[in-house]
């Protein structure tokens, strides 16, 4: 059990906690996440390591609500308690100066890129953050993303905020004004996929975080595989983070959409029946 | 382990040299095995309810008239621990049924357990004297669990006498059998023991595992209740290696570490389709269903209700898989496993009961790729058929490929359950840790200990895949040892 300290709500749909775990917040490097559970009869929930603060005792948590397992955590409040929360898991990211840096980020992939963002910033580099959603309401984390980029540029489908055009056309943007030295792409497996193949074309050396389903966490059961170069590899000990220009993204998008009917069946309970289905606290 | 000369000495007191006389061998030898009453196989594949039923008093006191107790009794060579069987059966066959569960936990930590998942029918039951004659073995394991049911329901378990506290500090990483078992141990000598779990349950494979309808979470519960109450103290989502390290445990104040985080990586085929959707490791499908409760309604975590599955393999994970994929409504259920029924790792009884619960037997049969349709969800798999040749190294005939023969079989989940590999998370974060080149800790066999002296280590993660009886003694040596060496210092 551990305690929410506080609870920051960033949008309709993102919420930050910063939650008790004193030893996690000790062994916590950027790039690391923890595997959270809401309640006895909840689900085992991937979330990256937002930030850390040894002196207190705490992590942060930044979570988009997306289905039932995020919904029933972004209703906790502080003070509440989170029923299970261990970490911290995978491999830290690899940090350094790279020069120019470009972030390009969408979707569930906007919460886990913050602390990413911020740690390339605090290395010296030189930031350009590329945040895409449909359309307006879906963007999120911009103040935040701001921050700690040294330009941010936003892509909308619909064009009803920034420029209109998919996170492609804004990293081509930049591509063709300025060399970049280095990419990190998180969020949805097309996303990636399409920011990798575009990455490769001018040669940039580019890093892709997954997020695939996960049970343990810990290696131990394999849902979370991917294939990498030809490769298997378990996304929550091997990585989170591979060269996106080597995983197997079409697998991958498979992979994921193996539970959808079942979510969202779960997702459908949860609505009708909020109550009960309720975690107990 | 008990002296020789006092399991004689036993077998001499007056009650039982009487006992003994009181009925010809030959008449014992006479009287039938008493079965295991089981649930009707066609109700009970369709729930989660224990498969045996337990013996009842008169039938477990008629079993025990079948042991001869023997003057050698040849039966405790084969038992990993040495439980001291003869002892155990007479005390049944007498009626007095607590001095019998008295007895078993002078060596074993979890009998009813143990009673229920050993591989008797290879260890205990293997060297019984009657096979010598033609007959059936003691059901050492049917009375095992018995005398340990009786004793849990008649609800005055003894809690076994803890010593003055030493206030010295050890820890167990892993609450598997192995760390259950060190851990009641050094708590009984008196030690400050911290027994710390990365899952979220406590229980190691016998709660994420062996599913319900083979060994009921309860039985487990109680046990590690009864730990509790000798002061053990469990840290649940604590990853040593990750969370803390055993570097951190050594600045705590821990003097001793015993390493028991099992076996828990699952190993695939790497053959084509394996990463389709609806294709799993054992590991992951078991923990989705027994773990995460999945199968439940009101449990958010999902798993696939296949209605043709597939498991490749022949061991007790294996058949675990595949029972519980029936049970989840499988209307075909396969086993696929490449050599033939006799060479199968597996209990002989859960083979029996998987065959009673209509589980379809292909063997002789190797998987050598998966297909699947335009979403990526398999739909086929594609069985290279087999034949036995020569022995092998383990002394079992080796399968050959017939060439050519193959076979396609329509499916819609396939579960691998084709070995794990030892946990590499400790191995990995200990510097100057003795390792084999199978991922393996390297341990002194008789104490236990690593190439670092304050760590200790045994069950899966010292044996590869093992079994609980085996990793539970480990536990047992590993105390034993680790009180020796902290004794000496
Ligand atoms: C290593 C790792 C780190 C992560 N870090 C964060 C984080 O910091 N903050 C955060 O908000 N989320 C993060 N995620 C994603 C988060 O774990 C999922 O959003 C969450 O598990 C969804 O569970 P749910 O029950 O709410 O939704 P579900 O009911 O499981 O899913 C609802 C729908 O959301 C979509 N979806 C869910 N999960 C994913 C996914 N992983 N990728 C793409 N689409 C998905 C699917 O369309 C799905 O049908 C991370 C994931 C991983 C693997
Ligand atoms: C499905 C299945 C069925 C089986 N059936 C039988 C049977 O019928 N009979 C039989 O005798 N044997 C059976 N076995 C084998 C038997 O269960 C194992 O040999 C035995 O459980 C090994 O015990 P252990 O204590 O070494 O490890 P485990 O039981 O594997 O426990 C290890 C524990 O350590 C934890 N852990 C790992 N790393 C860390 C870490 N770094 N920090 C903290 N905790 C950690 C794990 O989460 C786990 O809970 C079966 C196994 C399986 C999987
Ligand atoms: S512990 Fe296992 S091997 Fe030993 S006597 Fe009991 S059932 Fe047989
Ligand atoms: S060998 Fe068989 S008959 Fe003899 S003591 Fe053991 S169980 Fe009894
Ligand atoms: S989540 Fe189970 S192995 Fe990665």
């Amino acid at each position: 059990m551990n305690k929410i300290i506080s609870k920051e709500i960033f949008s309709e749909n993102v919420v930050q906690f910063e939650v008790e775990a004193p030893l996690i917040a000790k062994a916590h490097r950027a790039g690391h996440f923890v595997i959270v559970r809401v309640g006895e009869q909840g689900e085992r929930m991937p979330l990256t390591i937002a930030s850390s603060d040894v002196q207190k005792g705490s992590i942060n948590l930044v979570v988009q609500k997306v289905g039932v397992s995020s919904a029933k955590l972004c209703a906790l409040n502080a003070g509440d308690y989170i029923t299970d929360l261990v970490g911290p898991l995978g491999k830290a990211t690899h940090i350094e100066n790279f020069g120019t840096v470009l972030c390009a980020c969408g979707g569930v992939g906007t919460a886990p890129m913050l602390p990413i963002v911020r740690a390339l910033k605090k290395a010296g580099n030189r930031v350009i953050t590329v945040l895409a959603a449909r359309s307006k309401t879906l963007i999120i984390l911009e103040k935040q993303m701001r921050e700690h980029s040294d330009e941010v540029i936003i892509m909308t489908d619909d064009g009803s905020y920034g420029t209109k055009g998919l996170v492609t056309n804004g990293i081509e943007s930049v591509l063709q004004r300025e060399s970049v030295d280095f990419c990190v792409t998180v969020g949805p497996a097309i996303m990636m996929k399409f920011v990798g193949q575009l990455t490769q074309k001018y040669r940039i050396p580019t890093v892709a975080s997954l997020n695939t389903i996960m049970v343990d966490g810990t290696g131990m059961c394999g849902a979370c595989r991917v294939t990498v170069d030809k490769k298997t590899k378990f996304v929550c000990v091997d990585g989170p983070e591979f060269d996106a220009h080597q995983v197997d993204f079409d697998e991958m998008i498979m992979r994921l959409n193996a539970y959808k009917d079942l979510e969202r069946g779960a997702m459908q309970r949860f609505a009708e029946q909020p109550e009960q289905d309720r975690p107990a606290m | 382990m008990k002296e020789e000369s006092q399991i004689k000495q036993e077998r001499e007191q007056d009650w039982r040299v009487s006992l003994r006389n009181g009925m010809k061998a030959k008449d014992r030898i006479a009287i039938p095995r008493v079965q295991m009453p089981e649930r009707d196989a066609r109700i009970r594949s369709t729930n989660n309810e224990e498969v045996n039923l337990g013996l009842t008093e008169t039938q477990a006191m008629t079993e025990a008239q079948r042991c001869l107790d023997c003057a050698k009794p040849t039966c405790m060579d084969g038992c990993p621990v040495g439980v001291n069987i003869p002892t155990f059966i007479k005390y049944i066959e007498v009626g007095n049924f607590p001095a019998a569960a008295r007895t078993l936990k002078q060596t074993s930590a979890l009998p009813a357990v143990c009673g229920r998942v050993c591989p008797q029918e290879k260890q205990c039951e293997a060297h019984c004297i009657h096979l010598k004659m033609k007959s059936t073995a003691v059901s050492i394991g049917n009375l095992e669990r018995f005398a340990a049911d009786y004793e849990r329901n008649s609800g005055c378990i003894s809690v076994p006498e803890v010593a003055a506290s030493k206030g010295i500090k050890v820890a167990a990483v892993g609450s598997g059998p192995a760390g259950l078992s060190f851990a009641g141990d050094m708590a009984k000598l008196g030690y400050d023991v911290s027994v710390f779990e990365a899952l979220h349950e406590i229980g190691g494979v016998l709660k994420y595992g062996i599913p319900v309808f083979r060994l009921p979470n309860e039985i487990v519960d109680v046990e590690i209740d009864n730990l509790r109450s000798m002061g053990v103290k469990f840290v649940k989502n604590c990853i040593v290696g990750k969370t803390i390290t055993i570097d951190d445990l050594k600045a705590d104040g821990f003097k001793g570490v015993f390493v028991a985080s099992g076996a828990g990586l699952p190993r695939f085929m790497n053959i084509p389709g394996e990463n389709l959707a609806g294709v799993m490791s054992s590991n992951e499908y078991l923990t989705r269903v027994n773990l995460m409760n999945a199968a439940s309604a009101t449990s958010d975590t999902p798993v696939y209700t296949g209605k043709k599955v597939a498991v490749i393999g022949g061991g007790n994970t294996a058949m675990d898989s595949v029972r519980t994929a029936r049970r989840l409504g499988a209307e075909r259920a396969m086993i696929v496993y490449r050599r033939s029924e006799e060479e199968m790792p597996a209990r002989r009884e859960e083979i029996h009961h998987a065959k009673a619960e209509g589980i379809d037997f292909l063997t002789l049969r190797n998987p050598i790729a998966y297909q699947g349709d335009e979403k990526g969800r398999v739909t086929h798999m594609q069985l290279q058929v087999m034949e036995l040749g020569e022995a092998d190294a383990s002394g079992r005939r080796a399968p050959r490929e017939i060439p050519g023969k193959t076979e396609c079989i329509e499916v819609d989940e396939v579960i691998v359950s084709v070995g794990v590999s030892p946990n590499p998370l400790i191995p990995q974060s200990v510097s100057g840790l003795d390792v084999s080149k199978w991922g393996t800790i390297v341990v002194d066999e008789s104490s236990m200990q690593s190439s670092i002296p304050m760590i200790f280590a045994g069950g899966d993660i010292v044996r590869g895949g093992a079994t609980v009886i085996l990793a539970m003694g480990d536990g047992r040596r590993a105390a034993k040892s680790m009180n020796e060496w902290l004794s000496k210092k």
